[in-house]
């Protein structure tokens, strides 16, 4: 059994993996899979439904979790229906939150009413929303690094409830009763209107209640047209021009030109009113027949669409995270007892994990037609794949778990953190043109990115060192000797690699205006990286510290590191300043405390360590 | 040589001055970073990298005493250190040769940033669709010019930096018939008119300074904001005071004067660069995202025409691929008026290709030393395993 371990245990994670890869089953009947595949135009590229959904929820609610007022939950794809389709319904699911005390009091609700107290229906809001608008207008003014908690919570809360209501009203007039029974009187209505406006403007006899029909209509649609955000409607046949999506609004302003409705527009109606009635037939129908008719014009922005519906419930991070967890867990009990089955155990899982975020990444880059990072998100995933990658060789050269568990922590820790920033909203956005660059993205950014990963796994590598030497007896001769192997080499890997990509991003800012090095926060703090790397090796090499100081510096690394990854962004200055995070900062604060405490330990002269009573005769 | 020589020599090659060095030198970024926010990234260079010391004034006096080594000391030093060890410890063995050329890229590289700190000037150019200039113009240095138009193919212009204007003397000048008296200098200002009855009287009595007057501001720092200097002028000529001038970078139109059967302009302007050929904007695009405001490209098609007509062609210029012309690089920087007048970043640096190398340099060097290393390690790893699988 125990020699078999190993095996089962990757078998049972390629197994957990392949499930996810399974088409979801819809519950109730409701093709709602094809549902979130149906793909629109919305922030400048053509995405699924799906997506939509799932970014939107993400930034509304802080998780895609929902749950109806009587308690079932439902997926993303269903609730997006419900907005889009059953506004009065969707109304009234406690999803706002809103985090800051100040603010529930502001909009006069009380905090017992929300789920989990600081979640609010748009029901609750409905009343104080004139009031939030006023209060967030005033916030306007303030410039963003200077805004109170309450300040920034008012200008979420305001966004929160901006994507709510561009969402409502992407398809159909929010407060419509039957909006297809609207939709189909007006089509009649329509060439009898038109002549009667045309009659009223040549000052001819017309039909008064005609042309009132018609203003009325036409009020309503620009309404729709001003407030919904999603490009439902593509072009004509034979345009492929992107920029002629349009949304519903904007479309069924436009039949009073053309004398009909438009058609997808009426298929969304009719949508809805099978989605409302409860007409499974009809909506899955409909369904088949939007995706259908966008498959034949579109065909790889279709491609792309399905493959990123179904990675969007695959979620490959996710399961990469559960796994990257056990390996750490199997990698540490390993260090307890059966060193070599668990240690095995624990690569292979990871080597696991590594593959799906590989995976993962790839798809994104397909997806996007980009190389790996283009944002922060990205960043969190490319620097959690340079790490786990090094661990991976690490853990094949050593076998000693060692590797394992300074990548299971690692791939987790990132994947947590870009789990997080992907609250923001859609994590494929597009590139501002001063970064649409494939070649320097490619190169600058992927090199330092490895360069950041390489700094934290020598830092993490180092706390493993400082915390088997101090609190176990573990950290036998061999041990020490390898782990101050692995942490020398990956800090002379992170030097090479945060050297070239700073001098790379140097190169690029000349080539995009003219200036080598513009002491730009973020330069600022990669040349940091850089210059820290620099002074272990320097100060390795003259003799002033040995293995336990290297130890301490590489663990401080971990601090340079992360300020230079996230610290200056939060300055809120600077070019390359991509947004300011008030819960990070907390984090970040935390995490440099922890890391200052570990050094601490360090500090403490070796023969207090435990495992210097073991044989450990390290220097 | 002798012991104090020998100690004196000793630290300058040393490794622990390399070390102390480059930890002066991450606290200076560091604490740099931070102050940007208070600021401003120009005051920032200015203040820590650009410097001997770092200066702090002592609040409510005008006492300011050094701190903290500023950039020029600290990179100085390094350099002299770098150098120093490299000629006193220099042996070339294959095994440190990666390492070598690594730390000569990085001592060109050093004397790349100071090449480019005394010799890169940086200025803008702003076109309107359709216009045509011979210079681009400085963001923060200001002329004080008196230009003579009555020849009718050239101007000659007289232009007075604004430090000679700041210091508020009288100036004499060849091509000048007259003098300036500089009576009063803002660097700063704003302009007021001049109500009928209260406030401010006039200073100024000739031209728009008889209705306005200046309004001293103080001087900003932030990036997106500069400064708008403001001065009183009084033309003196042999025969006596032709009158006081205001002359303001916030006044749009030309004010003239005539002297001597000549007429004169008087401005306050951003220096100007005169470059031996033009530039004429033909088109600027600004193109987005379907469906949303973000940015996709701007883009600059203009025609460049030398002045000797040995050069007659047009060019676009977009992000990330600027026009470089004459020693100059035109980058794609902004743009204005409803997307019908475009910005571009004008930039003359003659030591712009050393990064370039010194990044060769470095690369080529740690990827050799990091090879050598690895392949060492390879082996001796090998050469354990199969004592291990001998044993």
């Amino acid at each position: 059994m125990k020699r078999f371990l190993p095996l089962i245990v990757l078998a049972l994670g390629a197994l957990y993996l392949a499930s996810t890869l399974r088409e979801p089953t819809d519950k109730a009947g409701y093709n709602l899979t094809d549902f979130g595949r149906v793909p629109v135009l919305v922030g400048g590229r053509i995405k699924p439904l799906d997506t939509v959904a799932r970014t939107s929820i993400l930034s509304i609610r802080g998780s895609q979790y929902i749950a109806t007022p009587d308690g079932k939950s439902i997926t993303p794809d269903a609730w997006l229906a419900d907005v889009l389709f059953n506004p009065a319904k969707a109304d009234t699911y406690k999803i706002f939150l809103i985090e800051n005390h100040e603010v529930v009091d502001l909009l006069k609700l009380n905090l017992e009413d929300g789920d989990g107290k600081k979640r609010f229906s748009y029901e609750q809001l409905r009343p104080q929303l004139p009031e939030l608008e006023r209060q967030a207008r005033m916030v306007d003014s303030v410039e963003e690094p200077l805004r109170t908690p309450f300040q920034k919570q008012v200008m979420s809360v305001q966004q929160r409830v901006i994507t709510y209501m561009q969402l409502k009203a992407s398809v159909q007039v929010p407060d419509a009763p039957d909006f297809l029974a609207e939709l189909v009187a007006f089509d009649k209505a329509l060439p009898a209107g038109i002549e009667a406006v045309r009659a009223k403007q040549a000052n001819q006899p017309h039909s008064e209640e005609a042309v009132t029909v018609m203003r009325q209509m036409a009020d309503r649609f620009s309404y729709i047209e001003s407030v919904g955000n999603l490009r439902t409607v593509p072009p004509d046949a034979g345009d492929t021009n992107a920029h002629n999506w349009r949304t519903a609004g904007g479309a069924l302003i436009d039949s009073f030109g053309v004398g009909r409705v438009n058609k997808t527009v009426l298929a969304y109606a009719l949508l809805g009113h099978a989605w409302r009635a409860g007409d499974v037939k009809t909506f899955n129908q409909v369904v088949d027949e939007l995706h259908d008719q966008l498959a034949k014009r579109y065909p790889d922005a279709m491609k792309k669409s399905d493959v990123e519906s179904r990675f969007n419930s695959a979620a490959p991070f996710y399961s990469s995270m559960t796994l990257y967890v056990i390996a750490f867990l199997l990698a540490v009990f390993s260090w307890l007892k059966w060193p070599d089955t668990l240690q095995k155990s624990a690569f292979w899982l990871l080597a696991l994990a590594f593959v799906a975020t590989t995976a993962g990444i790839l798809t994104r880059m397909w997806l996007e037609s980009r190389p790996p990072v283009t944002n922060l998100y990205s960043s969190a995933l490319g620097v959690g794949w340079g790490a786990v990658f090094l661990c991976v060789i690490l853990e094949r050269v050593y076998k000693n778990a060692v590797g394992a568990v300074a990548g299971g922590m690692i791939g987790f820790a990132t994947l947590l953190i870009a789990h997080h920033l992907s609250i923001g909203g859609d994590t494929l956005e597009m590139m501002r043109a001063v970064l649409d660059s494939n070649f320097w993205l490619a190169t600058h950014v992927v090199v330092i990115t490895i360069g950041y990963s390489a700094t934290f796994l020598a830092g993490f590598l180092a706390i493993v060192y400082v915390v088997r030497g101090v609190f176990t007896k573990s950290l036998d001769k061999a041990t020490a000797d390898a782990l101050y192997r692995m942490v020398y080499g990956i800090v002379c890997f992170a030097t090479l690699f945060s050297l070239i990509g700073t001098v790379l991003g140097g190169i690029w800012a000349d080539q995009s205006w003219g200036r080598f090095w513009g002491w730009d926060p973020k330069e600022n703090g990669a040349l940091i990286i850089v210059i820290w790397n620099a002074i272990i090796l320097h100060a390795r090499w003259g003799g002033m510290v040995k293995a336990r100081g290297m130890m301490a510096m590489a663990v401080f690394g971990n601090i340079v590191t992360s300020w230079s990854w996230f610290g200056t962004n939060m300055l809120g200055v600077g070019l390359h300043s991509y947004g300011f995070m008030e819960a990070a900062f907390y984090w970040l604060i935390g995490f440099v405390i922890s890391q200052l405490l570990i050094i601490a330990i360090a500090a403490i002269p070796q023969d207090k360590w435990k495992s210097s009573s073991s044989e450990a005769a390290v220097t | 040589m002798n012991a104090t020589l020998r100690s004196f020599r000793d630290f300058f090659v040393s490794l622990q001055l390399t070390v102390w060095l480059l930890i002066l030198s991450m606290i200076l970024v560091f604490v740099a970073t931070l102050d940007q926010v208070n600021l401003g990234i120009w005051a920032v260079q200015a203040k820590y990298f650009r410097s001997f010391a770092v200066l702090w004034q002592i609040p409510d006096s005008n006492v300011s005493i050094p701190v903290f080594p500023g950039g020029y000391f600290i990179g100085g030093l390094l350099l002299i250190n770098l150098v120093a060890a490299h000629v006193y410890r220099f042996s070339f063995t294959w095994k440190k040769s990666g390492i070598q050329l690594a730390h000569a890229g990085l001592i060109l590289l050093l004397l790349g940033e100071l090449f480019t700190g005394l010799m890169s000037k940086e200025s803008f150019l702003r076109l309107d669709t359709g216009e045509t200039k011979h210079y681009s113009e400085s963001f923060s240095d200001n002329e004080l010019v008196l230009i003579d138009h009555s020849d009718p193919k050239t101007d000659l212009v007289v232009a007075i930096p604004e430090a000679a204007v700041a210091d508020k003397k009288s100036i004499q000048h060849k091509d000048l018939p007259f003098r300036v008296d500089v009576k009063e200098y803002y660097p700063n200002s704003n302009l007021q008119r001049v109500g009928p009855f209260a406030g401010p009287r006039p200073v100024a009595n000739q031209g728009f300074g008889t209705s306005v007057v200046i309004v001293p501001e103080k001087i900003t720092y932030k990036p997106n904001e500069r400064n708008i200097p403001s001065a009183y002028i009084e033309i003196v000529a042999p025969e006596g005071s032709q009158g006081i001038w205001l002359a303001s970078q916030m006044l749009q139109q030309a004010q003239t004067f005539q002297y001597a059967g000549k007429t004169w302009e008087i401005a306050f302007r951003q220096t100007r660069t005169y470059k031996p050929f033009a530039l004429t904007l033909l088109k600027f695009s600004h193109d987005k995202y379907p469906g949303t405001e973000i940015p996709k490209n701007f883009s600059s098609r203009v025609r460049l025409k030398s002045d000797d007509g040995k050069e007659d062609r047009e060019a676009l210029i977009f992000m990330n691929n600027p026009l470089r012309h004459g020693g100059y690089t035109f980058y794609q920087a902004g743009f204005d008026n409803n997307d019908t007048t475009t910005v571009l970043q004008v930039v003359r640096n003659p030591s712009w290709l050393l990064p370039y190398i010194a990044c060769v340099m470095m690369g080529l060097g740690l990827c050799i030393q990091f090879g050598i290393t690895l392949a060492g390690f390879i082996r001796k790893r090998s050469a354990a395993n199969a004592a291990a699988a001998r044993a």
